[in-house]
């Protein structure tokens, strides 16, 4: 793998919860994000997966500066920017920008197109000089795929799939060389997801992107990763190439996102195990002890109670297919690749 | 899983770029503002409303070309009950003389401008205080909401005429500017609530989160992002509150309380009126009648206005 150009280490960011009108006394936390590691090389896509509530949100927030971690470290080419304020942070978010899931409500509706994209100019004014600013707008907007003439227009006056480029464009106004993308297709039709997640890619290669993808849809983020990292209540559960776990998935949760994937072939349909988890994910203000993922877990034993399974390789996996995963009795599982 | 291997969703559909330069044509950007204006000019009730309430501030502005009469001089022999003669247009006599034999036709003109005055003058305050204290409260939270919120029940809690009465009671003398102090120092609490509300939605807009990872400041933040996005209601609430305090004046200065003489204000014609009301209702119904068609123009075109700003409707 090529050099990092982030690090997260250890990344943990707990919501206190406070009681009390006058005297607030913290009772607890929810712990969103609750030590997390992992790389994203130059020019990757790591894709990170998981269901509702188990942190990815946060995650991203966390490391766009938008919410401060509670503790580890965020480094980017060597500079650990968790801790950056002012001047200093706002030279970093040229860097590192987003696109957001929404892209009704992440346009501001009352500029025009123009103004929207142009904005990181005029934040940044160091990257466009004044005069020179409506041409790099109208470029952003041709590269985007729109036509560079409606930089006078509205949001409102876009189609949802329309809207999502004018926000991928904003997000490469400042020549970033990481983009973190929450659920970037998941409020689009099919059929524009495609048409957006193949911009993505076409602007990854022109500009040597590195991707932070976030979202839901197995389908998608195995089309568009290198790597993807699974995720459970706060916790990284495996982490892998996308053959590494789409095919040799050695955790129980992963093993059961997968086998929740709609497939296309009837009898590839019928032939398969599909793991149906019992219950819902636990409350992160109260995770359960050991391994987080025990509650639903049809492996566990005393012992997952107990220890904290760590984000190791497993001793079973040899050769291309090793890869890290936290489970005590992590194992590829036969029926699932069959 | 071999289907998943197979399965590459997106690959077959060709890349969309330049696709929708193809169906580009020419059409006229429009701000929301414009498109406002736009659905505006098509409803009969804004267009009547709004016509009224030109008309209401030619005659505040220059009350001289709509009749040559003066409000102030009194002519004992022409006195109440003098009939007004109907057919006498825009003529001193057309609504006939109040007790002290001032042309009722005049007196409802020149009485346009305390109204106008005091209306257009508390609705600016109290949205520029409200606007401020509300956007600070709603933006920042914390402590800074919880001062601003508080003091804003406590105003609340004080009954409008009550406080007015106290207020104006330490001014020795009445001006239209103490009753426009007396009636912001009142009223402010309640854009603060409006617009602290609406900035509490507009911040968690993903635009918002958007400004803040390019590096925007506060100021950037509140102007350009929060600002115009949150004042349509506060528009609303003021078109509709503006008709409240041209109500309120003159109920404070038919108590009394408000405006007094020199001042020309409908207030207090209809003070003085009522107690002819029997032989001369006429000296009544015009100050009464202009005061009641002035406070529904202000609220028919705030209600136009609120379907015109509505975002649910677009």
């Amino acid at each position: 793998m090529a050099e990092p150009i982030l690090e997260v280490k250890d990344l943990v960011k707990h919501y206190p919860l406070s009681q009390g009108i006058l005297f607030k006394k913290q009772v607890g936390a929810v712990k969103a994000v609750d030590g997390i590691s992992f790389d994203l090389a130059k020019g990757e896509t790591l894709g990170i997966v998981g269901e509702s509530g188990c942190g990815k949100s946060t995650l991203a927030k966390v490391l766009m500066n938008l919410e401060r971690a509670t503790s580890g470290q965020v480094l980017f080419k060597g500079e650990d920017i968790s801790k950056l304020s002012g001047q200093a942070l706002k030279a970093v978010r040229r860097n590192i920008q987003m696109v957001f899931q929404d892209p009704y409500t992440s346009l501001n509706p009352r500029m025009t197109v123009g103004d929207i994209i142009g904005e990181p100019y005029e934040i940044h004014p160091e990257v466009a000089p004044k005069g020179d600013r409506r041409k790099a707008v109208q470029d952003l907007l041709d590269v985007v795929g729109l036509n560079p003439e409606y930089i006078n227009r509205y949001p409102h006056q876009f189609s949802g799939g329309q809207r999502q480029r004018i926000g991928i464009a904003r997000g490469l106004a400042l020549k970033p060389e990481i983009i973190i993308c929450d659920e970037p297709v998941s409020a689009l039709d099919v059929s524009v997801q495609a048409q957006v997640i193949n911009l993505l890619e076409q602007l990854q290669s022109e500009f040597e992107l590195s991707y932070m993808f976030i979202a839901h849809d197995l389908s998608i983020v195995r089309h568009i990763s290198d790597r993807v990292g699974v995720m459970y209540l706060g916790k990284m559960v495996e982490i892998g190439t996308d053959e590494q776990i789409y095919d040799n998935a050695t955790h129980p949760y992963t093993q059961a996102l997968l086998s929740a994937v709609p497939v296309p072939d009837p009898t590839a349909r019928e032939n398969r195990e599909r793991i149906i988890l019992s219950g819902d994910i636990p409350s992160p203000a109260n995770p359960p002890s050991g391994c987080r993922f025990r509650t639903r877990c049809w492996k566990a034993e005393d012992r997952c109670a107990e220890e904290i399974p760590l984000l190791a390789v497993p001793s079973v996996l040899e050769g291309p297919a090793a890869h890290e995963s936290a489970c005590h009795f992590a194992e590829v599982r036969e029926s699932a690749a069959a | 899983m071999p289907d998943l291997t197979e399965k590459k969703t997106a690959e077959e559909i060709p890349a969309q770029r330049g696709a929708d330069t193809a169906a580009a044509k020419p059409e006229k950007a429009r701000s929301l503002g414009s498109d406002a204006w736009h659905d505006l000019r098509r409803k009969p009730i804004f267009v009547i409303s709004a016509l009224l309430i030109l008309l209401l501030i030619v005659i505040a502005i220059a009350p001289g070309l709509f009749t040559s009469a003066d409000p102030r001089a009194g002519d004992l022999r022409l006195h109440y009950l003098t009939k007004p003669n109907y057919s006498h247009f825009f003529q001193a006599d057309w609504f006939g003389y109040d007790l002290q034999g001032r042309s009722i036709y005049a007196r409802v003109i020149y009485g346009a401008r305390a109204s106008v005055v005091v209306g257009i003058c508390v609705t600016a305050g109290v949205t520029i205080l409200g606007g401020i204290t509300g956007m600070l409260a709603g933006y920042f939270g914390g402590w800074i909401d919880t001062i601003i919120s508080r003091v804003t029940d406590i105003f609340f809690g004080i009954p409008l005429l009550l406080g007015a009465l106290v207020i104006l009671n330490a001014f020795t003398s009445r001006t239209i500017w103490s009753v426009v102090f007396a009636l912001v120092a009142l009223g402010w609490t309640q854009m603060t609530r409006v617009m602290r509300g609406s900035v509490i939605t507009v911040k968690q807009a993903d635009f918002v989160t958007a400004a803040k990872a390019l590096g925007a400041g506060t100021s950037r933040i509140l102007w350009k992002h929060i600002l115009p996005n949150a004042l349509a209601p506060v528009i609303v609430v003021a078109t509709i509150a503006l008709g409240g305090y041209i109500a309120t004046e003159a109920t404070l200065s038919f108590l009394g309380i408000g405006l007094q003489d020199p001042t020309i204000s409908w207030g207090i014609d209809i003070n003085t009126a009522q107690k002819v009301i029997r032989t001369a209702p006429y000296a009544l119904f015009f100050p009464a009648g202009m005061l009641s068609l002035t406070v529904l123009a202000f609220i028919m075109l705030g209600d136009a206005v609120r379907d015109a700003l509505d975002p649910k409707l677009r």
